[in-house]
């Protein structure tokens, strides 16, 4: 198939998602004189980054004296040391200036008496390594990431920033050298397959939240460039560690706030027992949240959950004074009503641990930069926000770093784009003959497939395996039974089918592709997760518990290293995690204890 | 636009949106409330619907009024949807 079976279109850079981080990035190309194209699935300010409300994190000191290098010890003890610590320290050091820097461009922070950025203080954020904690978490109300991402929207559209909007990227194109040329993608309003054709690509697609069962990520996180970078012979790091929520709404996944169990929320099993009394017996519901999840789903494996298929656990408020709920709780009640079909004062409400963010990611430097399995750069390519890992989350994400990631790495991803085009190190190259062959191909099978799967039955298939076999608390021979479920979805997925085989806005078409995304996390999720003979942060195995030997079941002789799945033959290697940061002194491994 | 493209675009703005919960319950509104709506009410929807998140939110958990009276209704049926 030659090059112009589809139009091509040619753009200095191509940007892939327009939440936080691809919207930081576009402002630096834009602004920068580089040509630049956004694509996104929906309208930008509909992207995901929304739905952050916590805050972002910078040692800016407002409150209460505060340091860059305080917020990069908690960064590194949060990843449980798995994070890479010149990575971290760069993001902890830039951390007050893109925050100022968003501050000018219309940021709506909440403010001190002074007209200063009010920071407010956040579970892990501490002052002098660890003592005390400090105010850290810059904010505007509940809506940060509405606000920051409408800040960084305007200023793209001051800077020209071309939009492609509702426009699905299927693959990345490269050349016989590896580089990244760009991506292929699909315009939904018209079906057209068009190439954009780019001396640099950033991907910025976000999370892959839905591959689980019970997820907080809205629909729209599918994993996109998760997928296409894995069918591209990238590999995807340290896909095992993915943070959960205790109490998501059983089957809808909205979150129930932990502010629910410190009004006096109480958590029951299907023999109505207080079952965190057993786990926990001084904080009892309002333990950890680790130690929370485990529990509830140590509850529903051991037969003790809820519903017809005991598969839920209960969250109980019903002895809580009707006026204080109304008072307290009301938007809980809300939510309970529309997502649970039930009113809390009088029943309780049915929870599980819900999957909330994607630790690992597309493998970066602290530039931005992808780098192979060597460390060297992949030519043309780039990635920042949930999709990359940089790795400043290693284990666990630290509260408020998801925000502060996205500005940081969306920056220095477009600076070093910029750098590279200036110093001719990406440049137009040829695009191969066969560059769509692949894509076309895909489509093509989509298109023609008879007698094959539903996508909607085997996207819940993909999601209930990884909920069972795969959640926040793991077992041994779940997971190898997991690793063998998810290879026969696979096959269900390479034969998925589709009735409407038109071209204009064919939304099963969309959805079908999405779920050639999603089965690639899957598969990296589970492999992963079920090679590493270890508990660390948010990978929690029962087969690696807490021993003198092995605190929390961390095992740092054989397990400190990050991973490395590759889609080729779904194989695991492993790299060792950077220790040695910018310029200060290694932040030693010891146990992770709050 | 044809039907088929219509419903579809509305489908996509409504289950790909910023919120998990909008697009639980605009997805649910689609399949089950929509197809009874009257032209003026469908309309009304669509404009809702292009609303964002933190818009209409507010809207449907009744922490702000609608000031169009359609709209208004729409927003009613909107409250009562119970995804399950």
């Amino acid at each position: 198939m030659s090059k112009q079976s589809i139009p091509v279109r040619k753009f200095d850079a191509v940007i892939v998602g327009a939440g936080g981080s691809g919207l930081r990035a576009a402002i630096q190309l834009s602004e920068g004189g580089l040509k630049t194209a956004v694509l996104s699935k929906v309208f930008p300010t509909r992207s995901h980054t929304v739905a952050a409300q916590g805050g972002v994190s910078a040692s800016l000191g407002n409150s209460e004296e505060d340091h860059w290098h305080w917020h990069m010890y908690d960064t590194v003890k949060g990843s449980d040391w798995l994070g890479d610590q010149d990575a971290i320290e760069y993001m902890c050091r830039k951390a007050p200036e893109v925050v100022v820097e968003l501050e000018h461009f219309g940021m709506p922070f909440d403010r001190t008496d002074e007209g200063k950025i009010y920071q407010r203080p956040f579970g892990g954020h501490m002052s002098n390594f660890g003592e005390k904690p400090v105010r850290r978490a810059c904010a505007a109300a509940d809506r940060t990431g509405h606000a920051m991402l409408h800040a960084l929207y305007q200023r793209n559209v001051r800077a020209n920033t071309q939009f492609f909007v509702e426009w699905m990227a299927l693959d990345l194109i490269r050349d016989e050298s590896g580089q990244v040329l760009g991506v292929i993608a699909l315009e939904m309003e018209t079906g057209e397959v068009v190439a954009f054709h780019a001396k640099a690509t950033i991907f910025a697609t976000g999370g892959a939240g839905r591959i689980y069962y019970s997820s907080t990520n809205a629909f729209i996180n599918t994993g996109d460039g998760l997928g296409m970078a894995a069918r591209a012979g990238i590999p995807l790091e340290d896909m095992e560690f993915w943070q959960f929520h205790p109490t998501g709404v059983a089957g809808a996944g909205v979150l129930i706030t932990e502010g629910v169990r410190g009004e006096g929320g109480i958590l029951r099993n299907s023999d109505n027992e207080r079952f965190m009394e057993r786990y926990a017996p001084n904080a009892k519901d309002l333990a950890s949240r680790d130690v929370v999840s485990r529990a509830m789903v140590t509850e529903i494996n051991e037969g003790r959950g809820c519903g017809p298929n005991k598969d839920f656990v209960l969250l109980d408020i019903t002895h809580l004074d009707p006026a204080t709920i109304m008072k307290r709780l009301p938007g809980i009640r809300e939510i309970s009503i529309q997502f649970a079909g039930i009113d809390p004062i009088q029943a309780p409400i049915p929870v599980v641990p819900t999957c909330h963010y994607q630790m690992g990611g597309i493998p970066t430097n602290f530039k931005g930069q992808v780098v192979s399995a060597d460390g060297a750069p992949v030519k043309g390519f780039y990635a920042a926000g949930e999709v990359a890992c940089a790795s400043v989350h290693g284990a666990n994400r630290l509260g408020t770093n998801s925000l502060l990631d996205l500005l940081v790495f969306g920056k220095s991803s477009g600076d070093s784009v910029i750098e590279d085009v200036a110093s001719g190190d990406v440049t137009h190259r040829d695009l191969p003959a066969d560059f769509a062959e692949f894509t076309l191909a895909r489509l093509n099978r989509l298109n023609t497939q008879t007698g094959g799967s539903n996508v909607n039955e085997t996207r819940l298939d993909l999601q209930r395996t990884m909920q069972k076999h795969c959640g926040v608390f793991r077992f041994k021979d779940m997971l190898a039974e997991g690793v063998d479920k998810i290879v026969e979805i696979e096959k269900a997925v390479a034969r998925t089918e589709i009735k409407d085989k038109s071209q204009v806005w064919n939304t099963a078409r969309v959805e079908a592709l999405e779920l050639d995304n999603l089965i690639e996390v899957a598969k990296a999720t589970l492999v992963s997760a079920e090679a590493r003979k270890e508990s660390r942060g948010a990978h929690v195995r029962d087969d690696a518990p807490d021993t003198p030997e092995n605190p929390n079941g961390r095992d740092d002789v054989n397990w400190h290293k990050h991973t490395l799945w590759q889609r080729e033959g779904s194989s695991l290697s492993y790299k060792p995690v950077t220790m040695t940061p910018l310029t200060v002194e290694t932040i030693a491994l010891k146990t992770r204890s709050y | 636009m044809e039907g088929r493209e219509r419903i579809n675009r509305l489908r996509w703005r409504c289950t790909r949106r910023a919120m998990l919960e909008m697009d639980l319950l605009l997805g649910e509104f689609l399949d089950r409330i929509y197809p009874t709506l009257g032209p003026a009410q469908a309309d009304a929807f669509v404009v809702l619907a292009d609303m964002e998140d933190l818009e209409l939110w507010p809207l449907i958990n009744g922490s702000s009024e609608c000031a169009d009276s359609v709209q208004a209704e729409v927003v009613a049926l909107l409250r009562n949807v119970r995804v399950k």
